[in-house]
């Protein structure tokens, strides 16, 4: 067994649920751009932009965005103490690269969504 | 924990289950999308900036790598979903037996192969 300290709320039922949350809202976004896709043909920059220059749907892809963090630190720490039990500071090492993507990728999508 | 109990993890002399397959494919699957994030914000963040760079990322997909790629990132996007769905319908209880864990095994496998030739078909 690998120390858990790393993990996100520091006990498996919380990441668990944060998990499951995350897995929901992602699933119900994706479903709704893949609608709004297909229903759209020959898609425009206007229609595009339109869409996401409404608030709710600023709400809605920020929510997506930080499912997406909180989701894949969830899977990517399970990786982890799955798979590199052996250093301790290796695993941490690992962690540490995967909160910096995540972290990158939360600004840059915030930076995206706000400049619209 | 005892930790002198017997155990064999050498997976190359074990042949997995369906389940195991399964599984390890939607953990395949989540770890190639955490990479695929940085190319769907990359064209996002294009599709959203202006008329002219929507109009050139219109363009760019239109490429073989480009294409390969998005048929690539959707592949696991799929597969990840329906895996996914069948995680949280064995969270209400469902298909927990090992017979019908079987069984939404294959379905999510098949279901899997579905998603990615309809993902093929519609990029291409």
């Amino acid at each position: 067994m690998v120390n858990s300290v790393t993990n996100f709320g520091r006990s498996g039922l919380y990441d668990w649920v944060i998990q499951r949350l995350s897995a929901v809202i992602l699933a119900i976004y994706t479903l709704f751009l893949f609608g709004f896709v297909v229903a759209t043909p020959d898609l425009t920059f206007a229609e595009w932009h339109g869409l996401f220059s409404q608030v709710w749907m600023k709400v809605f892809s920020l929510a997506a965005l930080i499912s997406i963090c909180a989701h894949a630190w969830v899977g990517m720490w399970t990786i982890s103490t799955d798979y590199i039990t052996g250093s301790t500071s290796l695993r941490f090492i690992f962690q540490l690269v995967m909160a910096g993507f995540l972290f990158t990728y939360l600004v840059w999508g915030i930076d995206i969504l706000w400049s619209v | 924990m005892n930790s002198n109990r017997p155990k064999n993890l050498d997976l190359t002399t074990i042949e997995l289950p369906l389940p195991a397959k399964a599984s390890i494919l939607h953990r395949i699957s989540g770890f190639a999308l955490f990479f695929a994030v940085a190319f769907m914000l990359c064209a996002l963040g294009a599709s959203l900036e202006s008329e002219q760079s929507f109009n050139e990322l219109k363009e760019v997909m239109n490429g073989g790598l480009a294409k390969f790629i998005t048929w690539g990132i959707l592949s696991a996007l799929g597969y990840h979903f329906v895996a996914g769905v069948k995680h949280l319908l064995m969270d209400m209880g469902i298909g927990e037996t090992k017979e019908s864990g079987r069984t939404g095994a294959i379905i999510t496998l098949i279901a899997g192969v579905v998603v990615i030739v309809l993902a093929g078909v519609w990029v291409w």
